[in-house]
This record gives structure tokens, sequence and C-alpha cells, in this order.
């Protein structure tokens, strides 16, 4: 598997990661590059393996349905470059 | 997914155009938002219109390091859920990270379930009026989280963005691409929203946003080929969903009819100008690189547990409608209107069970279909919500079974409740009000005699013409002001005046 400059542009757009021209064939190397070393596991089979979830033999932890978090806008909106009234405020954005 | 046609088309539902018929296929996806205290992966409130960001917790806001912790009741909610649609509970689970950038979506993907969800095939039946029964296909139900909500009206150049509602827990309810008309779509929208309601896992309330749908679009020629579909994002009422189709299937059909073709695409319906237009340019066309949410496990329990909470599941109302026709004698249409909304129903079958509990359902329901449903509508309620209490209008249905009291004079009673004596107990009000009928019959052959000789004309002429004798029980009720048998009234009238 390995990625054309099509697709790495693609990929930059889909992060809003800026990608200027002269910059495409090195990301396209060096993804090429990571996903060559992926591909190595290919050599393995494993067939009829089960996908691993966990290292350790553990379950999914639950929580019971209870309040227990939250009640501290200021907090929240504190790193934020602008705000009002405890919203954050960013670019107009509109579909 | 691979689309299978389950209907057989039907001519009723199909729109002309100016080239021969067309028909609509629709398919749903209801997001509705689970009841639960606190959020799907963090310990915040879903409590609505609290003030901004007040609900977020630093989970919610995607701070660094902080790790999502499953909400065991969204779990039981889903599986509740998911048994009130008949659909199959998968037993495991697995969470996926669905990945898009937008403002609101602090993440940078929503947690979702994408190839194994958490309840898997099921069925809707609706009732369409008359003999006609459908059932339309759940494709799946799983659980995801909501975003948080963008203001854009506070500012000229910037939006804010609330994250309250980020991370609350929604069910996203799929469902076959079985639906044939707005008609049925809006009876789907309408019968989910009551099976929510039912199981206690949805409010339903469109109107604040805990149930919404993305409504698929497409048209073909009846029976044949699926056409290309357009998606109706976020219609939050059902009446709108109606409105929207009936747009988008005649844009399409226009599209089609001129020698074009349907780009899929993502479209908004704008209820002002009755109109869908198009959301999302075709450049961002969407790729959500799903991948397995690394920090959750998947979601595993045993058979006991979906077992224990099938058990304690309420009636549904399919069993509550089917029961109501049994049990009490009704039409499947009055037990279809009782049972829309569980209050309803539960103040139906206390004022059929009310003191000894042997009164007439047909008449209860007749009741509470009839004049209380049109004192209801007129006040915005529900009939659960009026003043009218279930006692009293069983001492209405039994005032009537008694013979105390004409149909007529239990409509009557039910206005003197309705407007002069809300508390009062209706035996008691027949009495000191003389609204009594009078099953006497020699004071009602008094009336009668007195009415035969003042009118010689009129006795010749029912004599030609017997439906003239629908003028005599009116001239004798108003001379015994209303409070003659009807039934009495009738029979002797016929003996004095010869007529069979």
């Amino acid at each position: 598997m390995s990625v054309d400059a099509a697709t790495v542009k693609r990929i930059g757009r889909l992060a809003r990661i800026r990608i200027e021209e002269g910059e495409v064939a090195k990301y396209q190397d060096e993804l090429n590059a990571i996903l060559g070393f992926v591909e190595q596991l290919g050599e393995v089979d494993v067939t009829g393996v089960e996908p691993m979830t966990s290292v350790t033999p553990m379950k999914l932890r639950q929580r019971e349905d209870k309040v227990t978090d939250g009640g501290y806008p200021d907090k929240i909106v504190a790193n934020a470059p602008l705000t009002e009234d405890n919203f954050f405020m960013v670019p107009k954005v509109v579909e | 997914m691979t689309l299978i046609d389950t209907r057989t088309p039907n001519p009723k539902s199909f729109i002309k155009g100016a080239t021969g018929d067309w028909e609509i296929v629709i398919g749903m996806e209801v997001h509705a938002q689970v009841l639960s205290e606190s959020k799907l992966f963090s310990g915040s409130s879903t409590e609505f219109g609290s003030p901004p960001n007040a609900n977020v917790s630093f989970v919610d806001a995607a701070m660094p390091g902080m790790l999502p912790v499953i909400n065991a009741e969204c779990v039981r909610q889903a599986v509740r859920t998911g048994l009130g649609l008949r659909a199959q509970i998968n037993k495991r689970s697995i969470f996926d990270r669905k990945n898009y950038f937008y403002p609101d979506l602090p993440q940078g993907y929503q947690i979702s379930q994408f190839k194994d969800p958490i309840v898997g095939e099921g069925s809707v039946f609706l009732d369409m009026g008359g003999a006609e029964h459908i059932e339309i296909g759940i494709e799946r139900l799983h659980l995801e989280q909501d975003a948080g909500k963008s203001i854009h009206d506070q500012h000229p150049n910037m939006s804010f963005v609330d994250l309250n509602r980020s991370g609350v827990a929604l069910m996203e309810i799929v469902s076959k691409p079985d639906l044939r008309s707005s008609d049925e779509a809006k009876a789907y929208l309408s019968k989910v929203r009551t099976i929510l309601r039912y199981l206690g896992t949805c409010d339903g309330n469109m109107e604040e946003g805990s149930m919404r749908a993305d409504i698929n679009v497409s048209v073909r020629r009846p029976g044949g080929e699926f056409g290309t579909r357009c998606e109706i994002k976020n219609v939050n009422s059902i009446r709108f969903a109606g409105q929207a189709i009936e747009f988008e299937a005649r844009r399409q059909i226009d599209i089609l009819e001129d020698g074009g073709s349907i780009d899929q695409e993502t479209r908004l319906y704008d209820p002002k100008t009755g109109e869908t237009r198009s959301m999302r340019s075709k450049e961002e066309a969407h790729d959500y690189r799903y991948f397995p949410d690394p920090d959750l496990l998947p979601l595993e329990f045993d058979q006991a547990f979906i077992d224990d909470l099938a058990q304690h599941l309420p009636e549904l109302p399919d069993d509550k409608q089917e029961r109501f026709i049994k049990d009490y004698g009704v039409t499947p249409y009055d037990a279809m209107v009782l049972t829309l909304e569980r209050e309803s129903a539960d103040y139906y079958e206390a004022a059929v069970k009310f003191g000894n509990g042997k009164r007439d359902g047909k008449a209860v329901a007749n009741l509470v279909n009839g004049d209380i449903a049109a004192y209801a509508n007129s006040q915005g309620l529900s009939v659960f919500e009026t003043h009218i209490k279930p006692g009293q209008i069983a001492g209405i249905v039994d005032l009537v079974a008694a013979g105390t009291i004409s149909s007529k004079g239990a409509k009557d009673l039910l206005q003197v409740i309705i407007a002069e004596e809300p508390e009062g107990e209706p035996a008691e009000i027949v009495e000191r009000r003389g609204m009594k009928q009078v099953t006497d019959l020699g004071a009602i052959e008094k009336v009668i005699d007195e009415i035969i000789a003042a009118n010689p004309g009129q006795v010749e002429a029912v004599k030609a013409k017997p439906t003239m004798l629908g003028w005599f029980v009116g001239q004798a009720m108003k001379a015994s002001g209303g409070k003659a048998n009807p039934q009495a009234l009738n029979e002797l009238l016929k003996k004095k005046l010869g007529i069979e």
C-alpha cells in the first residue's frame, strides 16, 4: 500500500493541515515509509486469530449514571483565545 | 448494506410526473437523545437549557489526557430500545472514532459505533388506517456522542460555541429503505417516538432537539431500480419531515424528467420556504476514516443482562393495542388512538376499571376519543392532562348503561363537568339538576298523545312516508325537555302511529 501526491493533499485537507506544493513529495515519501514499515505485519499469518483489544485480560470499565463532573465553565474556556459569556468564539462557520 | 426491496408498489402513493408515475423510496436515521442523568462517557449533566459550557467536563472539552468511561445506564437504555424495536441485541459491540473537523467537536472525532453496533436488525409496525399494516425494517441502532452547538447570529463575523450537548448519549436508529410515501415516513417517526416514550429511553421532544431525523429520499419508476438518494439533515418535526419529503421528491422527479441526473448530496430543509437546498459542496466529500477507539475496550454483556432488561420492559404500544381490542372490544382505530401515549392509555384503562371495573370498554373509548378528546384538543392538551377524572368518565358511562341518562344526556353531563362543575360527581349532578331521562311510559305516552292530537296533517303524512317519524321524535323530545328515553319514545311513537 502506498499513497500518491493527490492522497497526501487530501489527507492534509481533511486534517486541516496546510501542505505547500513543495512539501508534498517529502510527506509522500515519509508516509510511504511508515506504510511500508507497518506492511511487514502482513507477513504474519493471522488466520483464525481474534483481534487483540487489550494486553491485559480486562473488561470495559463502566460507571453509574450520576452527575459527578462539570459546573466550571470558566475553567473550560480559560485557554480559549476569545470568549464571551463563557462561550468559545471562533471564526464564523456557517454551512 | 445491500438494499432489498420488501414492499409491493402501491399505486395509492405514486406521484404523477409528466412522463408517468414515480415512487418515493425513503430511509431514515433517527437520532434520539438517551434519557440519562449524565453523559455517555463523562460525569457531567445532560440537563437542557443550562448556561453556556456549564455542563462540560474536561473529558467533553477533549482536554489532553482525559479518558472516556462509559455510562452503564446508557448501555441499558440502548438495549431496552433494541428490545422495543424487536431487534437483535449484540452482546459484543465496538466503539469507533468517526473523524471530522468542526468547531463544536473538540475531540476532532465523534465516538460512535461503525461495524459492530450494540443493536442489529429489528422491525417497526405501522398502522396506515383501515386494514393496511406495514412492517418497516430496522437496520441497526448504535450509541454515539452528540456534538456541541454553534450559534451564528450573535456576532457579525464570529460563531459562538457551547459544548453543553457535547458528549450526551444519542441512539442512532437506522431504518431500511422501506418507506414509500411522506405519510408512511410521518407514521414511522410518530411510531418510533411512541415506542421510545413508552420505554422511557428518550423523551421524544423534537422541539428541544432530543429527537431529530436525517431522511434519505430517492425516486424511481414503481418497483424499478433504486435511484440516487439525497439526505435531508436534521429535520426536527414530523410535519416538516412530510413537507421536506414531498418537496425533495418533486425536485428529483423534475430533474429526471428533464433528462438530468441526481447528485448524491446532503441537503437542508428550510421550513420558511418549504424547500430543501444543498448543504455541502462536493469537493468536501466526507471521509470519516473510522477506526476502533483505542481508549475503549469492546462493550460486552451476557444473555442474563439482556433477559433482566427484557423482563422489566413495560408493555409496548403494539401489545397494548392488541390487548385493548381483545379485552375491551374497542375498534382497532380506537385502540391505536388510545395507545399513542402511554399516559392516555393508562387514563383510559383507569376509567374502564374504576370502582367495580365492569363497564363497557367500548362506551368508555367512545367518550374518551370523542367528546373528551375534542375538549382536550381545544385546550391543546392530551386527554389525560384534562381535569376530567377517570372516575367521572366511569360515572357517566355507568349512568348511560343503567338507562338513567341517554347518550345525549351523557354529552350534556360531560359539558357540565367541563364548564361548570369540574369536581362534580356525575350521579349527584344528574340527581340535583334533574337530568334523569324519563323512562316512565305513562309520562311519555301523554306527551305523544298531545302531539298526535295537535298535528293531524303530520299524522297522515307519516303513514305515507315513515321517515317522517323523525319529526315526531323531535317534537316529543322538545316537549319533554330532552329527557325522554329515545328508545322508549321511538317504540311508542311507532305503535301509536301504526308504522313498522
